[in-house]
């Protein structure tokens, strides 16, 4: 639990959680707007986008790859509006449409394109690559504070550090508005609100949590840490500060419990080999939910406030 | 008494009447469609200040579109709408709304004191602290509704005529000078009927001006001293003793309302507006 957890794990379990937590913040916002599916619907789109930046560049390079993931979900935002707005059909089957469909055209490219020499493939786009995050150049804790090592972190390290930190922001300073839009959307338009900047803002923060995310974990964890934390976390609190703050509290457990396990479960078990560490992030996630649903003190309202209306 | 009070004042030419000063709310032309359909249609209504006005309507008729639409909730193909006078988003301050009931998911993680401190969105801005002062306005607000006890109650564990005065106090908390209220009365227990009639004269009495749809003819006369008749179009508007009649009302329900409903209303409300107030009223305005 020394040199060789820094070098080897103390990166990917960083990034695993400030992944976590920059999908979980807009999550715990999407899920009460019943938006849940976007964050889905983003992380799949985020494929093409990839794959179309790589065709363009001839290199996986980082930069030009999240600016075509971003690209992409901003595609893929605009038409599940229009979609929605032209087809007249419910918001969760347009997004439904979308992300296949794009999902899909990114499976197509990808086959078609000469990426065989490159890191480039449908499992890494699911699974990320967490566990090649690691940081050669330590060796010891002491690294934490020599300059020469900590030049040598992976760069996932950084991108997602910086997202999660702007994420974090913007929840902090539109908390309010946020809040009272995702609660009474009428109501905040009256108060001269812009509720439709405001929904589109969320869209966008939670497009570019998934992008940074995508780039260093995958489109698995993603998808979970949208969704099971928030969920999870609601099942605890009646108040919204409160389940934000759980969801970060999930967010982090999955991602740090998930890993360990990963790495040791199968060995602990008798099994050689470890697992994918963005799979299991992915189902811990998913367990934490299942716990809270079974044991949540919150997970009888429903029933309440029905016997008492 | 209002009517007879306009009609003393009138008389007496020393009082203006609420016709000469800027209508709280004034909608001109307005048409909104959902769908290709329009929900309203051309519509034209001035809501008098210090007055409360009922907007009355069938199902589909475009009643809550008609607020909706005027305060930009949703949007409006034309119209122009002026409150106090002046354009709508310079007057934001000055307007409350209490959207139905129904239109908001009671499950959201919040207490009631929270919803209330939503009123205080614009005193308080993105980031203002909410401070004692705040929560004691809050509080004054929810005790106006009979909700004081309740300040710290999830907002998920409220009867439906809990939820209503919930919205009402925030709207209290707006101090505006106009309230605009969509089916206040829709799905409440008769006590939180009579709380909220109760808040909204008050309001009047303090000079405020109150609109709310309301889909029960039976109150229109007891309630109310003004009413709008909306089926997709104006049909009436002015003093209810002129403009809620067995002619406008047949004219708004169609075939809807038997004449026989009709004719057991106006008995109702003989009771409560002596015959005579009727004309005599009637005669205020004009002159």
């Amino acid at each position: 639990m020394g040199a060789e957890f820094v070098q080897l794990s103390l990166t990917p379990i960083l990034i695993g959680i400030l992944a976590a937590i920059a999908c979980a913040l807009p999550g715990n916002f999407l899920i009460l707007r019943r938006q849940a599916l976007i964050g889905d619907a983003i992380s799949h789109v985020v494929l093409p986008g990839i794959v179309v930046a790589f065709l363009l560049t001839g290199a996986v390079a980082a930069v030009p790859m999240l600016i075509g993931a971003g690209l992409a979900a901003v595609v893929a935002v605009i038409l599940i509006e229009a979609i929605k707005r032209l087809g007249r059909i419910e918001p969760g089957a347009a997004m439904g449409v979308v992300f296949t469909s794009l999902f899909a055209g990114g499976v197509l490219l990808l086959e078609q394109s000469d990426t065989s020499g490159v890191h480039l493939d449908v499992e890494h786009a699911l699974m990320g690559n967490l566990e090649s995050l690691i940081w050669l150049d330590a060796n010891g804790w002491a690294s934490l504070v020599d300059p020469l090592a900590l030049a040598g972190l992976p760069p996932e390290l950084g991108r997602i550090a910086v997202v999660a930190l702007v994420i974090s922001v913007l929840t902090w300073v539109f908390w309010r508005p946020l809040t009272l839009t995702t609660f009474d959307e009428g109501f905040a338009r009256t108060l001269g609100l812009p509720a439709s900047a405001l929904g589109f803002g969320l869209v966008i923060t939670a497009a570019v949590a998934a992008v940074a995310a995508f780039d260093a974990v995958g489109s698995i964890i993603v998808i979970a840490m949208f969704i099971c934390p928030p969920a999870a976390a609601r099942l605890m609190t009646d108040s919204l500060v409160r389940q934000v703050w759980w969801s970060v509290a999930f967010a982090t457990l999955s991602a740090i419990l998930g890993y360990v396990l990963a790495g040791y479960g199968p060995l602990w078990l008798g099994f050689a080999d470890a697992v994918s560490a963005a799979g299991m992030v992915a189902s811990v996630a998913g367990a934490i939910l299942l716990l809270a649903a079974l044991m949540g003190p919150r997970r009888a309202r429903l029933g309440e406030s029905r016997a008492t209306s | 008494m209002t009517p007879a009070d306009l009609a003393l004042a009138a008389k007496d030419g020393t009082v203006l009447t609420p016709a000469a000063e800027a209508p709280a709310l004034s909608i001109r032309g307005m048409t909104v469609s959902y769908a290709e359909k329009p929900a309203i249609f051309s519509v034209d209504a001035d809501f008098a200040a210090g007055a409360m006005t009922a907007i009355v309507g069938p199902n589909g008729a475009g009643k809550s579109t008609l607020l909706k639409a005027a305060l930009g909730v949703i949007p409006r193909l034309s119209g122009e709408v002026s409150v106090f006078g002046t354009p709508l988003e310079t007057a934001r301050a000055r307007v409350a709304y209490v959207p139905q009931r129904a239109s908001v998911d009671w499950d959201f993680p919040t207490r009631v004191i929270d919803v209330v401190l939503m009123g205080l969105y614009r005193e308080l801005g993105l980031l203002g602290r909410v401070r004692a002062a705040h929560r004691a306005k809050a509080e004054a607000c929810l005790a106006r509704v009979g909700m004081s006890d309740f300040a710290a109650r999830q907002i998920g564990q409220l009867s439906g005529g809990q939820q209503q005065r919930v919205f009402l106090a925030r709207a209290l908390a707006q101090e505006a000078d106009l309230y605009l209220l969509d089916e206040p009365f829709a799905g409440v227990d008769a006590a939180t009927e009579a709380a909220i009639i109760e808040v909204l004269k008050t309001l009047k009495d303090q000079g405020k001006s109150v609109v709310a749809v309301h889909h029960d003819l039976a109150t229109v006369t007891r309630y109310f001293d003004r009413v709008l008749l909306l089926n997709v179009r104006k049909i009436a508007a002015g003093p209810v003793a002129q403009a809620f009649t067995p002619q406008t009302l047949a004219a708004t329900y169609g075939g809807r309302l038997a004449s026989a409903q009709i004719d057991q209303l106006r008995l109702g409300d003989g009771a409560g507006l002596p015959t005579g107030a009727g004309p005599e009223a009637g005669a205020g305005p004009k002159a």
